[in-house]
């Protein structure tokens, strides 16, 4: 176990510099000018040459890229990880408080899409061929070709817009002070950003539980249980559920990435003050600290959610535990299940 | 097979009519010719299609952005179909035309895309276990960062607008598909025919042609077609955020992040439509890529 530990944690390293190798080297790449960006244009303009210079070294302008590159990673080791531009705030005070507004709206949407997959996987595949069975697969079929964000605009448009029983976006009613916001405004804020990343997160999850479901549904033990008389229903419960939750979570858990990617796009919808928006207003915006913050933060939390699915395998299936490797994810799923 | 199959208890009742009313030993038969015909068929008309709306985007572009402020926000009706914008400009025309930029930014990413998996899938089954190992990190490397993240990053690196979502696509969209390569040269390379032309004494170049190339290219064409979907959808997704495609241009993803401004006003069908349209272009690729599978897949090809 503990060499396990040590590995997970070395590839976690090994992982975290090779994206801030590529964060830093793609920002570096930019055409964008990092005094302009900084000091803005008309400020730039109306300034001594002298001054100018003198802010040209302070952003590091002609520094050897892997120096910048060291003194970066060294701030970064040590807490230091820069003044967010656009928020005008630490990066780190930042991204904490975003982090907190993404993560409760990603979980939310997480547990709520995997149940709802798993339960329409099962049920499409114990009425396969019935008229449930190819309702659900045309959902997911329509649900997986269409955009994240479309989806959340139309849900805008027909709950806020049109019922007006939800609000229009942000994380907390307009005009009221922080401290009088309640737990229900949240909640109530939060519902249709959720509802649109758990719509979209099912058409995955329940694709592959179908089809898994229906290999088991036609094993010899099951067609053995049905000839003792017992139900499908009452099988799939019994013989079922524990073989089929293993891929399922494991891919829940490798979907992380994606739900990461439309929590993007349906913060930008929902103008909901998340992660996502972040990077939005920091990649449009030139605010290279916080756009790198993010990046990595991010691959932590896939990183994290394949490290959890490789546990639970363990913890699920008993033949995993004794090899004891289980390193292997399969993440690639996700992309080619649908 | 089927007739097993048919009397198990998850079987299917209309495989078993079916069964019944044709003589039973030609059944199978009949029923594949058919099945792989209708595929075949619906996958060119999809494609036809997918060409069609390309041919007509870029035949309509001029008229696409042409305003008329006499007609403006129009609701759908005879005479525009999809309604108008703001500027009265013609809704199903600057669909049409963003369509047909979305398709070819899609067609152009995920054909880069694929060459950038096939070289690399090569590389990770025939360069030795070092290679394997490089090849693997990087594909877990990529995979590790949410796309649209390593998408934003991407865009910004190149400043942006058509190359950057065009580039940014192509380099994020190769992993799943190095990983379905890898495995399958590695399956070839493994394989008794592989072993026995070897054995003929058959060159390694003669055998990579002969051999690997058509047993792994049919699998790499429904991977480049199955890469289109993503391709659109994540092209469509950074230009709606702003990091894509430049507003003069057309683009479904610049039209809906415009309606957003103009959904409170009621003018719902400034999203709705090209929303739709985008989806069917999805499913259409979608539709052709996995007919292609069906068609192409020997595992399937009893179905």
């Amino acid at each position: 176990m503990g060499k396990y530990a040590l590995r997970s944690l070395g590839r976690f390293l090994a992982l975290m510099l090779a994206v801030a190798v590529v964060t830093f080297a793609l920002v570096s790449l930019s055409p964008i000018d990092p005094l302009q960006a900084n000091v803005g244009q008309a400020a730039l303009l109306g300034m001594s040459e002298e001054k100018r210079q003198q802010l040209a070294q302070w952003w590091g302008v002609g520094v050897p890229a892997h120096e910048r590159f060291l003194s970066w990673g060294w701030a970064l080791l040590h807490g230091d990880w820069g003044i967010s531009l656009r928020y005008n705030a630490p990066v780190l005070d930042v991204v904490a408080s975003r982090a907190l507004n993404s993560l409760a709206l990603m979980a939310v949407a997480w547990v709520v899409s995997g149940i709802l997959g798993f339960a329409l996987g099962l049920a499409a595949a114990l009425h396969r061929g019935k008229l449930l069975d190819r309702v659900v697969r045309g959902y997911c079929f329509v649900l997986a070709s269409s955009p994240t964000f479309w989806v959340g605009l139309l849900l805008l448009m027909v709950f806020s817009v049109w019922l007006g029983w939800f609000p229009m976006g942000f994380s907390v009613p307009i005009g009221k002070a922080a401290a009088d916001v309640t737990l229900a405004d949240a909640l109530h804020h939060m519902a249709l950003p959720a509802i649109t990343l758990s719509v979209v997160g099912v058409a995955n999850i329940a694709l592959h539980t179908r089809a898994k479901a229906i290999d088991v549904l036609s094993s010899p033990y099951v067609r053995f249980a049905r000839a003792r008389g017992q139900s499908p229903a009452y099988i799939l419960r019994v013989h079922g559920l524990r073989n089929l939750a293993l891929p399922a979570l494991t891919l829940q858990f490798a979907s992380i990435a994606e739900i990461f990617g439309g929590s993007v796009l349906v913060e930008e919808v929902f103008s909901y003050p998340g992660l996502g928006q972040a990077a939005v207003t920091a990649g449009l915006g030139g605010d290279v600290a916080l756009l790198a913050a993010i990046a990595l933060v991010s691959a932590a939390l896939v990183f994290g959610g394949n490290l959890v699915a490789n546990l639970l395998y363990g913890a699920i299936d008993p033949r995993m535990r004794l090899r004891g490797r289980g390193a292997q994810t399969p993440s690639a799923q996700g992309e080619d299940a649908r | 097979m089927s007739g097993i199959l048919a009397s198990c208890p998850s079987g299917e009742k209309r495989a078993t009519q079916e069964l019944a009313a044709a003589p039973l030993l030609s059944a199978p038969a009949n029923r594949r010719v058919t099945g792989r015909r209708a595929v075949l068929v619906g996958c060119i008309v999809a494609a036809v299609a997918l060409v069609a709306v390309v041919i007509a985007g870029i035949l309509v572009g001029p008229d696409a952005s042409r305003t008329d402020f006499a007609a403006k926000n129009l609701a759908p009706c005879l005479a525009h179909p999809f309604g108008t914008d703001w500027m009265g400009r013609d809704m199903l025309l600057r669909t049409l035309a963003g369509l047909s930029t979305s398709i070819l930014v899609g067609v152009a990413a995920a054909a880069a895309s694929s060459l950038i998996a096939a070289a690399l899938a090569a590389v990770a089954a025939l360069g030795g276990r070092r290679a394997d190992g490089v090849v693997n990190w990087l594909v877990d490397l990529c995979m590790g960062i949410p796309h649209i993240v390593l998408l934003i990053l991407i865009s910004y690196a190149l400043g942006k607008g058509f190359w950057g979502v065009t580039i940014g696509v192509a380099l994020t969209h190769w992993p799943s598909l190095t990983r379905v390569l890898r495995a399958e040269i590695l399956q070839c390379r493994e394989s008794d025919f592989v072993k026995a032309a070897f054995m003929l004494g058959e060159s390694r170049l003669a055998v990579a042609w002969r051999h690997m190339v058509p047993y792994v290219l049919p699998q790499f064409i429904v991977g480049l077609v199955l890469l289109f979907p993503h391709a659109v959808l994540h092209e469509a997704a950074v230009t709606f955020l702003g990091f894509g495609l430049p507003p003069e241009m057309p683009a479904i993803g610049i039209i809906l992040s415009e309606a957003m401004g103009y959904l409170s006003a009621g003018a719902w069908w400034l999203a709705v439509f090209p929303g739709l349209a985008l989806v069917a272009v999805v499913m259409a690729f979608d539709a052709v890529g996995s007919g292609l599978r069906r068609v192409v897949d020997p595992m399937s090809a009893q179905e």
